[in-house]
């Protein structure tokens, strides 16, 4: 590339004596860097050396395990499977999908009680949230309440884009596929009476969703006027505005929906539902007995896939 | 002039050098002549418009126009230096086209471009193409600033100035450079340089000559010189260019510097032809002329000097081309998986889209893909996912190394020349590695092992052989001398004991001790050297080559004829009287003076002689001049022509110019003269002379009594005291001989154009008529000058030539007189001591005369002229006109010249040679010359069985070569250590036998020596393989008298058919071909000029560097980089499996879990850094010790870092590594909340980690730059991370990372799993490294820990246990046997002996040939024995420890070593073996040494591919191995 035929060369002279171009010294610094030789740790790799790092490392890591198996330990999960894929279970019925919305109770029973604040998850399988289009399709603008977003979603979003000429919002598979089966806890006081256990709404997404990336159109007006002009997902009962009836957790802004919008690594996941507050230090949460849960079935969902609900104590 | 016969071959046709682009264009253009006119005079008529025309260039004619009064109608490209390729406007463009050359370019933006089609996008369009535009950017960069540096560069040429005449002005005006065009007349003064290819006109010189120093074009320092055009050097008064008016035709610009052809038409219609020493070429600089004006023939980029400059050569490394095909299994295996995702896809799509599940999202319009279609789709998204499998930086990566490497190459102070201030270059920059890998040497010898400084060392004259023994002491001294000066501290008893040598010159020698001795004061010996180089600045003359010493006996012969010829002549004698030896010795040294092109410059006036007093003199001169010339046609009968006025002209003109000084010179003579008196009777003839020589001259009969005139006295400037004057020769051959002329007071005092002066202490000046100088070349072998002797009017042709020439143009003796018979005798003799010089390794040249009638030259000259004067092959009738005149010549002697070894030959060859290195030699140089050379740089050991080749047919190779095979595979019985006792006279060398000596000794290593007829047929296709086999057994090759294309045909073969890396090196023109063909090309930016330099990859200074450029620098590049490719592959197939894992769970649907930033800049930025850094500087093995054990280097070799063996396990365990990076997340994260990018950052950081610490565990010196940049990495990572993830909450769809970080930090999940997964994924290979580093280290390993273990003690030696040899194998390091000693199929691991010193059997019996070499080269063979270094103090340094080893070997050669060998079987058998492993043991202090050794001895002995060798296991095998070890 470079032709070797420069000022230096022709007017210097070049190489190697030449006239008048007396000592001029190209001898190269004896630096360390320049010579390679900057001071340097050689760790050499044998037996020696290595198997004191093995064991080091095994050190370290024996109490990291124990702190785990400790923790673990500590954490008590109860998992109730609502699928109805077993006959005898009570939501086989609603496998069906005559009736909707289909409503099942189950029956388990706490052989201890939960002590801590109780977290209830559901959850699914073979659920591919991480699916590249399903992932893709949602608009963030419109979840930040963007309002020409609002109405003009992301091109991402199709085909759940526009429904009947109108834009839908939220747009997109994920919002549309949405979880909305509605559990309700109940603890069997005694024999058929019972009583329901308050279920937090709240603090399940989290903070930033809430706060920052997820919005409601802006305005002043009810919800339902600042969502004017669009229309609700395909597969939704009730449009956005609905979703709660507390302003704080409405629209976009619902925790189930924000929870439900980051989408899930694995096939396999689980997502907070309600968190169950420890009231005061004398009761636990939830006393050992009889529990029963009312599903409101209306996930559409049409393959073998487990639902379950998931209650784990904080600190039991 | 005389080089080394192969020097003299052609250089490479220029035809193959790489022309530019406007060469291409050139060729295009009908006209082949170019036509050049003053542009001082009004445009000529047509046919000159319609070249312009043709030249193009329509943007420069415009130019033109508006500057009137320069209107020539010569559309030729003006001076301006244009190197910059692109314009502001066409750099865009331009470079990326360029760019796009690269095929991995075109692959990432074709990917980058396929984001873009919505259906498989993966990420954001805009971002695919970062990487691409960054990678394009900074080259991009890089090349603009290249281009701006040379843009620079061009205009501090372009604005140097220049006189040039202006028309309107009338007289000469400053310009730039790039103002001058063709037609131009530039006046350039001394010391100026050229500005561009210019015709000379006009000299102030009055023999109408100029010398030029061409340095800048191809690095020879001494002065050229050219001749201003027939037909203006008679002009009277000063050259006016506006009254020039011819017009010249000449070729077009080509790139030949040594051709220039054309030919001048002047008004009247006369021409005269022009050569090219009427052509002053660009870069050259003007020296020892006044000033010299010329016109302007090519300008700028048509000057020879520009068209002969190409830029650095891209080569592809061997290393680079294994990384491609690896590159394509990347490739395949992208496809495999992508293939692999694509299905699944299509079967997931399939089971899912059934049931219509929720999260099956379907096509815009609603309905949903087929699963073909699906699956289509995701096979072109996951090849974007994916793509990172084909490393995007890795090229630009492996540049950024090699730059880096190149650097640190350069840089290197152990590399750098002190004496001739050179460090060594880089041309190319891509191949820093293959150094590390070479397995085949190819070296020239003369210049390159050699110093390529020739020293007289003997002649013989007449038949009589004078053996100069004074001499050789001198030089011996001389070799002492150098060692000595090594030491730190002078030694007192070396001055004295110099001071009193030789008589007469003692003065001279005391002067040049003195102050080699002040020199050595201040420092080493080659600082001054290279003061004393520079102080003089002449080439060929250091002291050693200058003070010759006389014999005493050919000394005295020759001041006897002086002394003869002197009466006689002074008592108007014929000099008849001198009997015929004597007359051959003087015509001999008058041979020796003048047949040669030695241009005599005085130093006190560098390079510049004023002639004012030739000025004052000129009209005179003239008068005289046409008096003669009305005179000569009568003396040469009917030949007569501007041509044989010359002798006449120039001996009246430099007669009349002396007379005034000729008593201050005869004054300063005879402070040299010891007799007085016969110079005042010169005096006294010279001044009669000039008394009435005018009259007296042209009546003086012809042929008679010498012509007093001829025997002037001195020079116009007082010619300065014999030391002061300079020879600048265009060979050291001729330097050497014209300073040995000397030493015998013959000294060549004046070369003009057509005379030349000799100084004798009797006769005074004899100033020689040059009629003719026939030029040196490469098909004679031989030059010759044509002179009329100024004693006898004889015309005397004296030739000087190679042996093999001339000894069969000499005139044929008949039998039947005495004479002839006589004649017959001193041949026979001659060509006996030929012989003699020969093995001794000195280069011969013969000596001849032929006397010529007047007749035979009459005819001779008809037809040479003819010959001179045509255009067409002139070439070819010259050559064919000098053959006519060299013939029947009449031999008087011949020379010996020593070329001397290069310092620390021998013992870069040994290394080499342990480092696993075969070294084959190619010369052009006589059989026995190159075979006594390869003895004394231990090529051959004396010891060792040479075969030697010669064969004269076809057939005749063939059987020699059947004949060799059977012989060598009789040699290797499976079995059979037993010496077979074939004659002792085996392995010797016969001089002229044309059979190979087909005797074995057994253990010996063996050599071939084939000279170059044999080779032209061994080269044939039939041959070629045989011949191949049987020097792949071979220790060293020897070729001689090889051409050019022959040693470029071998190292061809052995490159294509061996597929071995190939390293030919060289320093003079006839190496060009050769360098350019081998893998890697080193030029010795010697003595001979440039050219090899041009055309090399590497140039060194001197051939010692090589060891250090191979074995340390080649090594660690190799390894660097080897294992720098390997990594890259490494990382970016970890990376590509987390992904690629990640797919089984997403449904085969291309989703990354990784962030698409995170995804396409990980191997950009984060993880870049440090690679790069450990590429450039890690060493796996510190330098001393690589050079301590050079077997080190096979590792390189064999490719030991990279093999595709490696490359495989390398890519398993990337896979095992991203399966555990990935599903230690998978684990940890199953069934929770995690969203996809919140899982996925963790996994990047894993990832991440997992590099640094695997590039952790590579690393083998952590310098703090390591430190810094692994540090800087993770952070880096981390900050991005937290920028980018609350940088926005919206902005970067679909992974949408807001918050992410920050979440995680706070998750006591993601630090568990960033110290489990890395530390888990490396644990195997950390557990594998360290169970092979101790259990079965290769032989890096073991150095490196035993360059560990001894660093903390400064002054170490490794392995010194085991005896003081460094060379000496250690039994657990390489196996110490030659090629041929081990199975014929062993070739990876057939390791050329790496120094036995003396194999018992071998020298058992010390055969009758050995003796007589032995007595013939005792002084030369001590002396260059010592010559590396004494034996030093204790200044215990590495380096300092070397030399004192390398003093030890040689020591041990020869039959005492190996008698002692012999003696000491017995003791150092088995037991001693043993011990000498307890004894590393203990001084090692460690068990795994000992044990290791063990080990790796046993495993060598496993690994042995073919029949083991015989000694291995009993215990005789044991002890003799045990002996070779000690």
């Amino acid at each position: 590339m470079a032709m070797s035929y420069n000022s230096k060369d022709e007017v210097d002279g070049g190489p190697p004596c030449a006239p008048g171009g007396a000592a001029k010294n190209r001898r190269p610094d004896n630096t360390a860097f320049k010579q390679q030789r900057l001071p340097a740790w050689q760790p050499i790799l044998t037996a020696g050396t290595v198997l004191p790092t093995f064991f080091i490392i095994g050190l370290i890591f024996i109490p990291i395990g124990i702190g785990i198996f400790v923790t673990s330990n500590n954490i008590r999960e109860i998992e109730i499977d609502y699928t109805g894929i077993d006959p005898s279970s009570p939501c086989n019925k609603c496998l069906s999908r005559n009736v909707t919305p289909c409503i099942c109770t189950i029956n388990f029973t706490l052989e201890q009680s939960f002590e801590g604040n109780v977290f209830m998850y559901y959850g699914l399988s073979n659920f591919y949230q991480n699916h590249r289009r399903y992932v893709k399709s949602r608009d963030d603008s419109q979840l930040n309440g963007d309002p020409t977003a609002l109405l003009n979603p992301s091109k991402e979003c199709e085909p759940y884009r526009r429904n009947e000429d109108k834009p839908i919002a939220p747009c997109g598979a994920i919002a549309n596929s949405m979880f909305n089966d509605t559990l309700e806890l109940f603890l069997v006081v005694n024999g058929s009476f019972s009583t329901a256990i308050p279920l937090k709404k709240k603090g399940i997404a989290w903070w930033t969703d809430k706060n920052v990336k997820f919005r409601n159109p802006p305005g002043e007006g009810p919800l339902q006027e600042r969502f004017k002009d669009t229309t609700k997902p395909v597969n939704w009962v009730k449009p956005v505005y609905l979703l709660d009836s507390d302003q704080d957790n409405n629209g976009f802004i619902n925790e189930d929906f924000i929870v439900w919008m980051r989408t899930a690594a694995l096939p396999t996941f689980r997502k907070l539902y309600r968190i169950i507050e420890r009231k005061s230090d004398l009761h636990p949460t939830l006393p050992a007995g009889d529990y029963f849960l009312n599903i409101k079935y209306i996930f559409l969902f049409t393959l073998q896939i487990t639902l379950y609900i998931l209650l784990m104590d904080e600190n039991g | 002039m005389e080089r080394d016969p192969a020097a003299g071959e052609d250089p490479a046709p220029p035809d193959r050098r790489p022309q530019g682009r406007r060469g291409r264009r050139r060729r295009r253009r009908e006209s082949r002549t170019r036509t050049v006119r003053s542009n001082l005079q009004p445009p000529p008529p047509a046919s000159a418009h319609e070249e312009g025309a043709a030249q193009g260039a329509r943007r420069r004619r415009r130019w033109w126009w508006w500057r009137p009064g320069r209107g020539g109608a010569q559309h030729l490209a003006d001076n301006r230096l244009k190197t910059t390729k692109y314009t502001l406007l066409s750099f865009v463009p331009k470079n990326l086209f360029e760019q796009f050359h690269r095929l991995a370019n075109v692959y990432f933006v074709l990917i980058a471009l396929l984001n873009f089609v919505p259906a498989v996008n993966a990420f954001q369009p805009g971002l695919a193409l970062a990487p691409v535009l960054f990678i394009l950017a900074v080259t991009a960069f890089k090349d603009l600033w290249e281009d701006y540096s040379r843009h620079r560069s061009d205009q501090e040429i372009n604005h140097l100035g220049c006189l040039v005449f202006s028309r309107e002005e009338k007289q000469y005006v400053n310009r730039f450079w790039r103002e001058i065009r063709v037609g131009d007349f530039v006046r350039l003064r001394c010391n100026e340089i050229i500005p561009a290819d210019v015709l000379l006109l006009s000299s102030s010189n009055p023999d109408g000559l100029c010398h030029i120093e061409t340095a800048n074009l191809d690095g020879e320092t001494n002065l050229k010189r050219r001749q201003v055009v027939r037909g203006f050097s008679e002009l009277v008064s000063e050259f006016d260019p506006l009254t020039f008016t011819s017009v010249i035709e000449c070729e077009r610009p080509n790139n030949d510097l040594s051709r220039f052809r054309g030919c001048i038409t002047h008004e009247n219609g006369k021409k005269a032809g022009l050569h090219k020493e009427n052509l002053l070429l660009r870069g050259c600089t003007v020296r020892n002329t006044e000033a010299v004006v010329g016109i302007v023939i090519y300008a700028g980029h048509e000057t020879k000097a520009l068209l002969n400059s190409s830029g650095p050569r891209y080569k592809r490394s061997m290393l680079e081309r294994q990384m491609n095909c690896d590159v394509l299994w990347c490739v395949l295996l992208l496809v495999c998986t992508c293939l692999f995702s694509a299905v699944g896809h299509g079967v997931w799509v399939r089971r899912y889209q059934e049931k219509k599940a929720l999260f099956d999202v379907p096509e815009a319009d609603g309905g949903s893909l087929s699963p073909v279609t699906a699956a289509v789709y995701s096979f072109l998204t996951m090849i974007i996912v994916l793509q990172v499998l084909i490393p995007v930086s890795l090229y630009v990566s492996i540049e950024i190394v090699k730059v880096c490497q190149v650097y640190f190459i350069n840089q290197d102070v152990d590399l750098y020349d002190e004496e001739t201030d050179s460090q060594l270059q880089c041309r190319a920059l891509n191949i820093t590695e293959d150094l590390g890998q070479i397995r085949y040497i190819f070296s020239d010898k003369t210049g390159t092992l050699t110093e390529n400084r020739m020293v007289f060392r003997r002649c013989t004259v007449s038949g009589m052989e004078y053996s100069h023994d004074a001499n050789a002491q001198r030089l011996a001294r001389y070799q002492e001398a150098d060692s000595d000066s090594e030491e730190p501290v002078p030694r007192g008893g070396s001055l004295s004991q110099r001071g009193s040598i030789g008589s007469h010159q003692s003065v001279r020698l005391v002067h040049r001790t003195q102050s080699t001795r002040s020199h050595r004061r201040t420092g080493s010996r080659a600082e001054a050297r290279r003061a004393s180089m520079l102080s003089k600045h002449t080439a060929f003359s250091s002291p050693m080559e200058t003070d010759i010493t006389p014999d005493p006996k050919l000394l005295e012969k020759v001041s006897e004829c002086d002394r003869c010829l002197a009466v006689a002549r002074h008592q108007q004698h014929p000099p008849a009287h001198l009997s015929p030896e004597l007359s051959d010795v003087f015509d001999f040294f008058i041979a020796l003076t003048i047949c040669n092109t030695v241009v005599v410059t005085a130093p006190d006036q560098p390079r510049q002689k004023v002639r004012v007093r030739f000025e004052q003199l000129k009209s005179p001169v003239k008068t005289l001049e046409g008096l003669l010339r009305r005179l000569s046609p009568s003396r040469l009968t009917g030949c007569g022509s501007a041509a044989s006025l010359f002798p006449a002209k120039s001996s009246s003109k430099s007669g009349s110019s002396f007379l005034p000084v000729l008593s201050a010179d005869s004054a300063l003579l005879g402070l040299e003269e010891k007799l007085s008196q016969p110079a005042q009777a010169q005096a006294v003839a010279s001044e009669g002379c000039g008394e009435d020589g005018w009259a007296s001259q042209p009546c003086a009969p012809e042929g008679c009594a010498p012509d007093p005139c001829a025997l002037e006295r001195a020079p116009p400037p007082p010619p300065p005291k014999d030391p002061e004057l300079r020879y600048e020769a265009e060979s050291p051959d001729e330097a050497a001989l014209v300073y040995a002329a000397r030493a015998y007071n013959c000294a060549l005092v004046q070369r003009l154009q057509d005379r030349v002066a000799v100084q004798l202490p009797h006769l005074g000046r004899l100033t020689f008529p040059l009629l003719h100088t026939l030029g040196f070349d490469s098909t004679r072998k031989r030059m010759s000058v044509v002179v009329r002797h100024p004693l006898t009017q004889e015309i005397q042709v004296y030739t000087k030539g190679a042996d093999s020439v001339v000894m069969d143009l000499l005139l044929p003796c008949s039998p039947d007189d005495a004479r002839g018979r006589h004649q017959k005798k001193i041949r026979s003799k001659t060509q006996n001591y030929l012989n003699l010089y020969a093995v001794e390794g000195l280069r011969t040249l013969c000596i001849a005369k032929r006397v010529l009638s007047k007749e035979e030259y009459a005819c001779w000259l008809q037809s040479h002229l003819e010959a001179e004067s045509a255009v067409d092959n002139r070439e070819e009738l010259l050559s064919q006109s000098a053959i006519r005149l060299e013939t029947n010549l009449h031999l008087l002697g011949a020379t010996g010249v020593e070329d001397r070894l290069q310092d620390g030959v021998p013992e870069t060859i040994a290394k080499l040679r342990q480092a696993g290195l075969q070294i084959w030699v190619l010369t052009g140089d006589k059989q026995e010359t190159a075979v006594n050379i390869a003895h004394a740089c231990k090529l051959l050991d004396q010891d060792e069985e040479v075969i030697t080749l010669n064969a004269d047919s076809q057939e005749a190779c063939a059987a020699l070569l059947d004949q060799c095979l059977a012989y060598v595979q009789a040699r290797t019985p499976p079995g059979a250590p037993e010496k077979t006792p074939a004659g002792g006279a085996g392995g010797r060398f016969y001089p002229l036998l044309r059979l190979p000596p087909e005797a074995a000794a057994p253990r010996p290593c063996l050599s071939l020596v084939i000279d170059g007829r044999s080779l032209a047929y061994a080269l044939e296709k039939s041959l070629e393989d045989k011949f191949l086999f049987l020097a792949k057994q071979c220790r060293s090759v020897l070729c001689c008298r090889s051409t050019p294309l022959q040693k470029s045909m071998v190292v061809k073969l052995v490159r294509s058919k061996l597929k071995a890396m190939t390293l030919a090196i060289g320093d003079g023109a006839n190496d060009v071909s050769m360098i350019q063909v081998a893998d890697v090309g080193v030029g010795i930016s010697g003595q001979e000029g440039m050219q090899a330099v041009m055309a090399s990859d590497f140039a060194v200074p001197r051939f010692r560097y090589l060891e250090r450029l191979l074995i340390v620098h080649g090594h660690w590049c190799y390894s660097r980089l080897a294992n720098m490719v390997l990594y890259f592959f490494y990382k970016n197939t970890m990376f590509v499996g987390l992904l690629f894992w990640f797919q089984f769970f997403c449904g085969f649907s291309a989703s990354a879990m990784i962030d698409q930033w995170y995804l396409i800049f990980f191997n950009l930025l984060f993880s870049s850094l440090p690679q790069l850094v450990t590429g450039v500087l890690d060493k796996d093995v510190p330098a001393e010790a690589l050079l301590a054990q050079p077997q080190l280097y096979r590792s390189g070799q064999n490719m030991e870092e990279y093999r595709p063996r490696t490359f495989w396990w390398n890519m398993a365990d990337a896979a095992f590594q991203s399966l555990v990076c990935f599903f230690i997340p998978y684990l940890a994260y199953y069934d929770s909340d995690a969203d996809v990018f919140t899982w996925g950052t963790p996994i990047t950081a894993i990832a991440l980690l997992t590099f640094l610490l695997h590039l952790g565990i590579e690393t083998k010196t952590w310098t703090w730059l390591n430190w810094t940049a692994c540090g800087f990495s993770a952070l880096l990572f981390f900050t991005v991370a937290f920028v980018y993830n609350s940088s926005c909450a919206t902005c970067y769809p679909p992974s949408n990372p807001y918050w992410t970080m920050q979440t995680l930090t706070g998750d006591p999940l993601f630090y568990l799993t960033c110290l489990i997964a890395p530390i888990t994924a490396l644990l195997p290979r950390l557990f594998f490294k360290a169970l092979q580093g101790s259990l079965f280290p290769t032989q890096l390993q073991r150095a490196r820990q035993l360059a560990k273990r001894s660093s903390p003690r400064k002054p170490r030696a490794p392995r010194d246990p085991r005896g003081p040899l460094p060379g000496a194998p250690s039994p657990d390091t390489s196996e110490p046997s030659c090629p041929g000693a081990s199975a014929p199929a062993s070739q990876d691991d057939a390791s050329p002996g790496s120094w036995p010193p003396g194999a018992p059997e071998a020298s058992e019996e010390p055969s009758p040939v050995d003796v007589s070499v032995d007595v013939s080269v005792p002084l030369r063979e001590a002396s260059g024995r010592r010559a590396p270094g004494r034996p030093s103090g204790p200044r215990a340094a590495v380096p300092e420890r070397r030399s004192g080893d390398s003093r030890a070997k040689p020591a041990r050669s020869g039959r005492t070593a190996s008698l002692s060998s012999v003696f000491s079987l017995p003791h150092f058998g088995s037991p001693g073996w043993i011990s000498s492993l307890s004894l590393v043991g203990g001084l090692g202090g460690v068990w795994q040494l000992s044990r290791s050794s063990l080990h790796g001895d046993k495993r060598e002995a496993e690994f042995l591919p073919g029949p083991p060798p015989p000694r291995d296991g009993d215990l005789c095998g044991l002890g003799q191995r045990a002996a070779d070890y000690f």
